[in-house]
């Protein structure tokens, strides 16, 4: 399986998503920004950090960046894209994904472990997963996830909601939003559910020595599933 | 020619910011405030002369880039 993790100016997650990756088998290639072809590859990672300084609105410059219209070509013809935190930024800034990523509602920016439970595993990310709440980490400013009541009932009906914010047993409610989302929202799926953008890390959970051992769940399951 | 744009979120969108600057201001004694929004003020200077054409051009980049039209609206408020 070939991967490709796209290196902004300003992203800092890219390398811990290269040991990620190759950690569960992927064969990963690191793509600069200023490329313009992207290599053959069977999931694309747009990885987290703060790209351009998160000057205007997160994610807004690196969205028009050169490899973003090959990203977005190949998120067209169904190829797998996944944003993590910023990453997932850049996917609704350039119009991948539904939505948009506001401010955190209590002006803090939040660094913790947070869990997340499944909502949809009819897809190639979490389909097989052994576990229906997992636990990652999750360090952002910016990451109210926000759309207006048309869109919430429609990714609500297309099932386009991937995961919310809970608790260990699963409770979704406003105790454990740690940004304000709308419906507790972490992350979201495009129609087609080939892309995903999450503000969660799960390249931060895969050591049990140093952090936690979820986010191995979550990454062989889905070598597994793109075999 | 200069075309002045200011960008603030749609009125349905909750404006942390703005609020807590509201709060301030009331604990300062500014009081009778309604509502403070937060935005963003951009000068943009083009070789455009023509005023129509350039403030065209600026609405393109404001939709193409400078605001975000899921959260934000803009404004062109001058052009000189």
């Amino acid at each position: 399986m070939n991967s490709s993790v796209i290196t902004f100016p300003g992203s800092n997650c890219d390398r811990d998503m290269d040991v990620a990756l190759k950690k569960f088998g992927f064969k990963n290639k690191m793509i600069w920004h200023n490329d313009v072809e992207l290599p053959k590859s069977d999931l694309v990672v747009l990885p987290g950090g703060f790209s351009y300084g998160d000057y205007l609105r997160c994610g807004s410059m690196a969205s028009k960046s050169k490899i973003m219209q090959s990203v977005i070509n190949f998120a067209k013809k169904g190829g797998k894209v996944m944003g993590i935190c910023n990453g997932f930024q850049i996917l609704v800034e350039s119009g991948l994904l539904p939505g948009a990523l506001l401010r955190n509602k209590y002006l803090q920016f939040v660094c913790k472990n947070v869990f997340v439970k499944v909502n949809n595993k009819d897809n190639d990310y979490f389909k097989n997963l052994k576990k229906d709440i997992l636990e990652f980490h999750v360090a952002h400013n910016e990451g109210n996830y926000y759309c207006s009541k048309e869109q919430v009932k429609e990714i609500n009906d297309n099932n386009q909601i991937a995961i919310y914010y809970s608790d260990a047993t699963g409770n979704i409610n406003e105790n454990n939003n740690p940004n304000g989302s709308i419906k507790n929202i972490a992350g979201i799926f495009s129609k087609k559910k080939n892309i995903l953008g999450m503000m969660p890390h799960p390249e931060r959970m895969i050591d049990p020595v140093l952090s936690g051992n979820d986010g191995s769940i979550f990454f062989e399951n889905l070598i597994n599933n793109l075999k | 020619m200069k075309v002045s744009v200011v960008i603030t979120l749609k009125k349905d969108v909750l404006d942390p910011q703005g609020k807590v600057i509201h709060q301030t201001l009331d604990g300062m004694g500014f009081d009778n405030i309604n509502e403070v929004r937060q935005g963003k003020y951009f000068e943009i200077v083009t070789k455009e002369d023509d005023k129509k054409k350039a403030e065209k051009k600026v609405e393109d980049m404001c939709k193409k880039l400078l605001a975000n039209l899921v959260i934000e609206d803009y404004r062109i408020i001058e052009s000189q």
